[in-house]
């Protein structure tokens, strides 16, 4: 689940993780107090920052400094509502709906601080960097040696040392080291505090004055682990997210939204990922993934199917279904259901194998539906496809 | 033979009385699967469809001699049930379990080393040598006793290739679902090691996704070490890069993790990649020199 920077800056700061003074406002009065108080508090700055899920804000036209309050309203009411096309929100771009509104700091160096789980030694991993501002994969890619790792003990927690051994590699100075390993401690409690699978602090800036700061902070959590943190359920922002992946979330169901037109409907995320890429291998493009998942019963199934069809773009539908958990004629019971109830006229091709399917075959033949039956995932793809193309 | 399960396999169930772990554990035991009982804490002393139910897996591993385990525990309290079972000296853990912490599994994970046991999963259908054992949630009739092993992260995906086995007349060894999550307990490579040293495979299949870098992990041990012909698969040729796809370990991220650079580092490895996922066992017959 990602987060707003102002709601990451909000997480942090209880950590002991130092961030400029600032505010998230939603309408160009706001943001106009909001400047007004930073300028009256000694600020001689203000960025005015556009909050969507995607990074290259700045680029994009999202993020501006102003230098007085009239200048920041005006900016305010500009970013507000304007639709902020960066490299991560692909050509249709997000609406701005909030601002953070932030002193502007005397800027010395910009580094990089950022932990993620690394897979093959299965823990946590604090990373560093002297080249901030720029994106870690593209360091990684230029000069991988240019990134600093410290590996956390599982359970221990970034040690002092470690903190120290990142910091003096930064090249901070003497005087900054124990600031620096405040901010780092604090930012990886906050990390396993918050069950985060990423967190970046891009850029990680030392001050002229020598003070050290989190200019940006991006924070996504492990969607497995909100069942134990209720208060950050609050935090996700629907207004980021697809409609459809929205509702299909509701129902637990994991859909992902693309560009073609053959909707399929699959259970399991790697035999949802081998039938997208059959289906263009037939010569087709998938309108979505949809992994129905393990333990489906009859209503995800009918939501699954609904979901399906509120895609304009779907012309034809493939059901592709190895039951497992999910039993074939559960799936088969769902499927009659949301044909019904949908009154679906898109031609369906389905084809279906494994726990109680002669059960779930019985189903469909009883149904009285027209539903074109394949036999192998081949078979299938190839179905769909001339199905949507005759349509 | 066949790699880390047969017939002499005694299997405790975690989470029996629960709905999936009922009716798994029944399919398990009809196709031979010998179930000893399971562990429910507070229902221990009671039976569940004839089997004893322990409120512990050390009790339950010192009344029946049990040396593996499968676990059908609710998220929340898997991790904890894993290194239970571990701590019991359980030789073999499979995790069915989809959606656990990946903080927590790192805890796991490290509670794991230095102990006796082999965790598979979590996440995964988990493991069945035909004919033999069957320990998980794998549909049975598809699988036919022979000598392709299978390794593979995706658990519906390792039906569908061992159902087109299957149907060109190939059996398979052992088919092991590795599982979809970031932080997992037997990886490709581990797979691999115990094929290449089990006398019944006369190949393998492995079967990736996008995200981490284990097929890489994995295709550079064929390259210098693997004495029997692999056959793999990568889905996800047409995911979208950023999106975690189903599977918690299933996501492109920073350009890295790509079904590319897999398929490229697995045929540099020379490993027959099936383009399709539908000539998987077409991409066997022809490795092994069936005709139909």
């Amino acid at each position: 689940m990602k987060i707003h920077e102002y709601q990451a800056k909000d997480i942090l700061k209880k950590y002991g993780v130092s961030v400029p003074r600032g505010e998230m406002v939603e309408t160009r009065d706001a943001a106009e107090a909001a400047a007004r108080k930073l300028f009256d508090t000694g600020a001689t700055g203000v960025v005015v920052k556009g909050q969507i899920h995607a990074g290259g804000r700045g680029k994009g036209g999202g993020v501006k400094i102003a230098k007085s309050v009239q200048e920041a309203a005006e900016l305010a009411s500009k970013i507000l509502g304007m639709t902020l096309v960066t490299h991560q929100t692909g050509p249709e771009g997000r609406v701005v709906r909030r601002l953070l509104i932030e002193e502007t700091l005397p800027i010395n160096k910009e580094l990089y601080l950022g932990i993620v789980i690394d897979r093959a030694q299965a823990r946590p991993v604090f990373m560093a960097s002297a080249a901030g501002g720029m994106e870690i994969e593209q360091v990684a890619a230029a000069n991988p040696a240019a990134i600093l790792k410290e590996y956390i003990g599982p359970g221990m927690g970034l040690e002092a040392f470690q903190a120290r051994k990142l910091a003096f590699a930064l090249g901070l100075k003497a005087q900054q080291i124990n600031q620096a390993v405040q901010f780092m401690t604090g930012l990886y409690k906050a990390f396993e505090e918050t069950d985060s699978s990423l967190m970046e602090i891009n850029p990680f800036v030392t001050c002229t004055d020598g003070r050290l700061f989190a200019l940006d902070a991006k924070v996504n959590f492990d969607d497995n682990t909100i069942f134990r943190h209720p208060d950050l359920r609050d935090l996700r922002d629907v207004t980021e997210e697809d409609p459809l992946e929205v509702e299909a979330s509701k129902y637990s169901l994991n859909y992902i939204k693309l560009d073609g037109n053959v909707g399929c409907m699959v259970n399991g995320a790697g035999l949802a990922m081998a039938t997208m890429d059959i289906i263009k291998y037939a010569g087709g493009m998938p309108a979505n993934f949809l992994d129905v998942g393990g333990g489906a019963n009859a209503e995800q199934v009918t939501h699954a199917f609904e979901i399906l069809l509120s895609d304009k773009n779907v012309k034809a539908v493939l059901i592709n279904i190895f039951g497992g958990i999910l039993r074939v004629d559960t799936l088969a019971t769902g499927v009659v259901e949301a044909a019904r109830k949908t009154h679906i006229q898109l031609p369906i091709v389905l084809r279906l194998e494994g726990t109680n399917v002669e059960a779930g075959r019985e189903i469909l033949k009883q149904s009285g539906l027209n539903f074109i039956v394949a036999e192998t995932m081949k078979d299938a793809a190839e179905k769909v496809v001339a199905a949507a193309r005759a349509a | 033979m066949s790699i880390l399960v047969n017939k002499s396999t005694r299997v405790i169930v975690q989470g029996l009385t629960g709905r999936e772990g009922t009716f798994h554990a029944k399919a398990c035991a009809e196709y031979g699967t010998q179930i000893a009982g399971g562990v429910t804490p507070g229902k221990g002393g009671t039976t569940h469809e004839g089997w004893p139910i322990f409120n512990t897996v050390q009790e339950a591993v010192d009344r029946t001699t049990a040396d593996t385990s499968v676990i059908f525990v609710p998220p929340p309290y898997a991790a904890d049930a894993i290194m239970e079972a571990a701590d019991a000296e359980i030789e073999l853990i499979v995790c069915i379990t989809e959606g656990i912490p990946t903080l927590d599994m790192v805890r796991t994970w490290e509670f794991l080393q230095n102990r006796r046991s082999r965790l598979i999963g979590p996440n995964c259908p988990g493991i069945i040598s035909p004919g033999h054992c069957k320990i998980g949630i794998m549909p049975a009739r598809i699988h036919k006793e022979g000598s392709v092993g299978i390794v593979s992260r995706s658990g519906t995906l390792t039906y569908e290739a061992v159902y087109q086995l299957t149907t060109w007349g190939i059996g398979q060894s052992t088919a092991i679902g590795i599982g979809g999550d970031p932080i997992i307990g037997t990886h490709f490579l581990d797979a691999l090691e115990l094929f290449n040293r089990d006398p019944q495979t006369e190949a393998v299949v492995m079967i990736g996704e996008i995200g981490g870098n284990a097929e890489e992990i994995a295709a550079e041990y064929v390259k210098t070490h693997m004495k029997k012909p692999v056959v793999g698969f990568i889905a996800g040729q047409t995911a979208p890069p950023g999106r975690r796809m189903g599977h918690a370990g299933a996501i492109i991220s920073g350009g890295k993790g790509t079904a590319a650079e897999k398929i490229k580092a697995m045929e540099a490895a020379g490993i027959r990649v099936a383009k399709s996922p539908a000539e998987i066992g077409e991409t066997v017959a022809a490795v092994m020199g069936v005709k139909v």
